[in-house]
């Protein structure tokens, strides 16, 4: 017998989105309250897989047709570069940069500032591990 | 530059990234892994002549100043460390475009192998000690990746017990950090030297001096703690077997060096216990290299022995022996390195690694039988080959020490090491062909370059103990004067 998901399914739709949101905003929010790249990353990896139990590999697959191993080291790449900004500034090794009171567009003024970069790195790392071990182990038979 | 002394980190971290992106194109990583590891041997070069023109060489990490941000000190001690791990792991990587298979090396062996080296490399060039807590986990990290890489069920055996008593040895690690942070308050070296020599040597100094005792002891294969050395790496293929052999008990070899001359100068009974241990260990070591009839086994038990020596001669503690430690460190790294790609050619020719199943390779293979006895001949100290120098050191520094039983114990130990390398020469190459030996005679051409690269340089060590001789004292200076080392760092 066949078990209709319809109600698993649709909810997973709304509430994926509001999860990644909590996620981006919890990434955003690390340099002054708690939060950062590693739990940003860890949330936007339970959206995932929340779309992993509602749906199945394939489906999941298809909705983000990237390799998670890429991911990580795409990851480990930008944190790396976000180091060497230093040794090219002649500073040491991950020394950062901020820019205060940047006028940007939409958002109004805000600060930049350089371990934004790296914590995206984190993020990358964090999403592509926890998603390359969920996806390795789901497909094992 | 200020960041020189970084990029033997930096570099195979880089490359390791990259190598990620396209691990099936066997040749190019093949071409970028070497390339790595050469121009990390280049900045290692020039590392050393600045810190022979300059003195101990310092970055902190993000421009925090010493003792709140993350410091990489190289001194000379580190800088020649690295160097050899650079000229091993060259040799090791070079050895497994022939003697490794295909679907290992597809396997993300390259990546795994220069993330090794990252963790390596940094845990001799940390001046922070839960930085060398996280470079100890990325060097274990890997490892275990390629203690497992292939999937053969020896392989999955064993790296069960040795993931197990890794983890139970970083647990360890943490807390004693703990403890250590909990009493001193800091967690930067020179400043913790610096507050330790505040104190007079409390109770609980004595006690932290022990758990680092056993945690590096663990990852470094002392008595009583090297119980899991022999099986875990007795399944790994060769090439990684060498890494293993020649760079990761090194690494806890020189934590509980850095640690014990930094730390714990002034603590005599750590420094008794290290002594009672690490005869202990030689001892252990030579029982079990003359027991065994099995190459692999012989090698790795000669390894126990090698780190019981070195060991010892940190536990004496002078002038003299401390340049014989680094001198038979050094040499040690690279002898062990040679020897293991060796027997891997010994296994490849045969198919066995048993000794009592192969006779008879010197008529067909007569230079790699000459090779061989010039590496065992070297391991076991003879005069001209780089084992001498370092082994006569040791045993003057007991003397001076007056430390008799351990010098001779020591003095022993070269005998009988120099009896089980001569039983595989004996038994492996005289005598008649054995039959499993095949039909026409095999092409070892390439796997034989990396060994002579590496015999090439234990024979110039040896012949050139003078100008290595400059170098290792100003290692052993910074180990016996750490006043140095904190002045190089708080920059006081």
């Amino acid at each position: 017998m066949k078990i209709n998901n319809l109600v698993l399914q649709t909810v997973t739709k709304i509430i994926v989105f509001l999860i990644f949101l909590y996620s981006v905003d919890l990434f955003f929010a690390g340099h002054y309250t708690p939060g950062g790249g590693f739990v940003g990353g860890l949330m936007t990896s339970g959206a995932i897989v929340l779309l992993l139990l509602a749906y199945d590999l394939k489906t999941v697959r298809k909705i983000f047709p990237v390799n998670f191993i890429y991911v990580t080291a795409l990851g480990l790449f930008i944190s790396f570069s976000t180091g060497m900004i230093g040794i090219f500034a002649d500073k040491p090794f991950l020394t950062h940069f901020f820019h205060k009171h940047v006028h940007l567009p939409i958002i109004g003024e805000t600060s930049l500032h350089t371990a934004a970069l790296f914590d995206l790195g984190v993020f990358l790392v964090v999403v592509g591990v926890t998603m390359t071990i969920i996806q390795t182990i789901g497909e094992d038979d | 530059m200020t960041n020189l002394i970084l990029f033997p980190i930096l570099i195979p971290l880089f490359t390791g990234i990259i190598l990620i992106f396209f691990h099936k194109r066997i040749h190019l990583q093949r071409g970028i892994s070497l390339l790595s590891i050469f121009s990390s041997l280049y900045v290692t070069f020039i590392m050393i002549h600045t810190i022979k023109e300059e003195g101990i060489q310092t970055v902190n990490l993000g421009n925090w100043e010493a003792p709140f941000g993350i410091t990489i000190v190289s001194d000379m001690l580190s800088a020649l460390l690295v160097l050899t791990t650079n000229i091993v792991a060259l040799c090791c990587v070079f050895f497994s475009f022939r003697g490794l298979d295909k679907e290992r090396e597809e396997s993300y062996y390259y990546p795994i192998v220069q993330f090794l080296l990252v963790g390596v490399t940094g845990a001799f060039s940390t001046g922070d000690i839960f930085n060398l807590f996280v470079f100890f986990e990325v060097m274990l990290m890997s490892s275990y990746v390629l203690l497992v890489i292939g999937n053969s069920k020896i392989q999955l055996r064993e790296t069960v017990k040795y993931i197990i008593v890794n983890v139970v040895a970083s647990g360890l690690f943490v807390i004693t950090v703990a403890y250590l942070y909990s009493v001193v308050g800091t967690l930067n070296m020179a400043h913790i030297s610096e507050r330790i020599s505040e104190l007079n040597q409390p109770g609980i100094l004595t006690v932290i001096a022990v758990l680092f005792l056993i945690v590096f002891g663990l990852k470094g294969a002392i008595f009583p703690l090297f119980f899991w050395l022999p099986g875990s790496y007795y399944a790994a293929p060769i090439p990684i077997l060498a890494l293993f052999g020649a760079l990761l008990t090194k690494v806890g070899v020189y934590s509980i060096t850095r640690t014990y001359s930094l730390f714990f100068y002034e603590d005599t009974y750590a420094f008794t216990l290290l002594a009672i241990l690490s005869l202990i260990t030689i001892v252990l070591g030579v029982i079990g290299a003359l027991a065994y009839n099995d190459l692999k086994k012989i090698i790795i038990y000669n390894i126990i022995t090698a780190i019981g020596v070195i060991l010892f001669a940190v536990s004496v503690f002078n002038e003299t022996s401390l340049n014989g430690a680094i001198f038979y460190l050094l040499h040690d790294m690279i002898v062990k390195g040679a020897l293991f790609l060796l027997i891997g050619i010994m296994i490849y020719l045969t198919g066995t690694s048993n000794l009592n199943s192969m006779s008879g390779l010197m008529k067909r293979y007569p230079f790699l039988a000459w090779i061989f006895f010039i590496a065992v001949i070297s391991l076991a100290g003879i005069p001209p080959l780089s084992g001498f120098v370092g082994k006569l050191l040791i045993i003057q520094g007991g003397f001076l020490d007056k430390n008799y039983l351990g010098s001779f114990i020591v003095v022993m130990s070269s005998l009988l090491v120099l009896l089980s390398g001569i039983k595989i020469f004996v038994k492996g190459f005289w005598g008649d062909e054995s039959p499993n030996l095949t039909e026409e005679k095999r092409k070892i051409n390439i796997q034989l370059l990396p060994c002579i690269l590496l015999i090439t340089l234990s024979v110039l060590i040896g012949l050139g103990s003078e100008v290595m001789y400059s170098y290792i004292s100003i290692a052993a200076e910074t180990l016996l004067h750490p006043e140095n080392y904190i002045h190089a760092v708080l920059k006081e």
